[in-house]
């Protein structure tokens, strides 16, 4: 441990990383991206078909199983990934401490909320409520 | 930004400074179709929450996204789904390491730039060709 670790003394004792999270955001940002090259050609192609038929065309299409697995997925996926980009990009632009702060929160709540309105929608055409 | 900045040494050159090459652009680009995509999402979560709300409500979203401004934002929201798509899986080989030679990292800038342009092309030859009502 001591030969091979790049961290000095005093950061192996506090057992912090340089930002607090070491490489998390940078692989969770490259698990959601690997995933979302698959989900949203798929989302894509299925939302081109459910414009087809009206309003009766989208319920079925949505309220069909796979259909609706796969926009869970895909808008979970995607939330998470434009949360962790939108970030980088606040953390880039935003140097003051009390706005970047108001920002990244928001930026969470606006997400999470996205995905809420999103998840609680698809449920609620699959059950045909 | 200013309020902090209080370092007066020269600031290393930016964008108005450099050279333009395409390399730049794509990853301008990237940034830029990420967040049009952020915003464009409000979009989908609306056309989500008009299925939900009914006949009536999804007509008249439909009726607004289908109307020629909304049709502008449709297609921009697709040229930045592909051109962020296609610059994403660049980025995941350099991620690997891979892809960094100056001269191929302007092909594929140039191949991403072309992807985005032909697979949105294509997909609303589709959509305004066969797509009768939304």
């Amino acid at each position: 441990m001591a030969g091979k670790s790049i961290r000095t003394p005093l950061s192996s004792v506090r057992g912090l990383g340089s930002a607090k999270e070491g490489a998390g955001h940078f692989i969770k940002q490259r698990v959601t991206a690997i995933a979302l090259i698959v989900l949203v050609p798929l989302s894509l192609l299925t939302l081109m078909c459910a414009i087809q038929g009206g309003y009766e065309g989208a319920v079925d299409y949505v309220s069909n199983p796979l259909v609706a697995i796969l926009f869970l997925l895909t808008t979970g996926a995607a939330f998470y990934h434009m949360r962790l980009g939108m970030q980088v990009v606040i953390e880039d632009y935003i140097a003051k401490h009390t706005t970047r702060a108001v920002l990244l929160m928001l930026n969470t709540f606006v997400s999470i909320a996205l995905f809420a309105a999103a998840a609680y929608s698809i449920v609620r055409i699959g059950l045909g409520a | 930004m200013a309020n902090d900045w209080n370092d007066t040494r020269p600031l290393s050159p930016h964008i108005m400074n450099w050279k333009w090459h395409v390399t730049m652009a794509t990853s301008i680009f990237h940034r830029a179709s990420g967040i049009a995509l952020y915003l464009g999402t409000f979009v989908i979560v609306g056309w989500l929450i008009a299925i939900t709300m009914g006949e009536s409500a999804y007509e008249t979203y439909a009726g607004i996204i289908g109307s020629p401004i909304g049709l502008l934002v449709q297609i921009g929201f697709t040229a930045a789904v592909m051109y962020h798509l296609a610059n994403g899986i660049r980025h995941l080989f350099w991620d690997a390491g891979k892809g960094y030679a100056p001269g191929f990292a302007n092909v594929t800038a140039w191949m991403t730039i072309i992807f985005a342009a032909v697979a949105t092309a294509v997909v609303w030859a589709y959509i305004l060709t066969s797509v009768v009502e939304f």
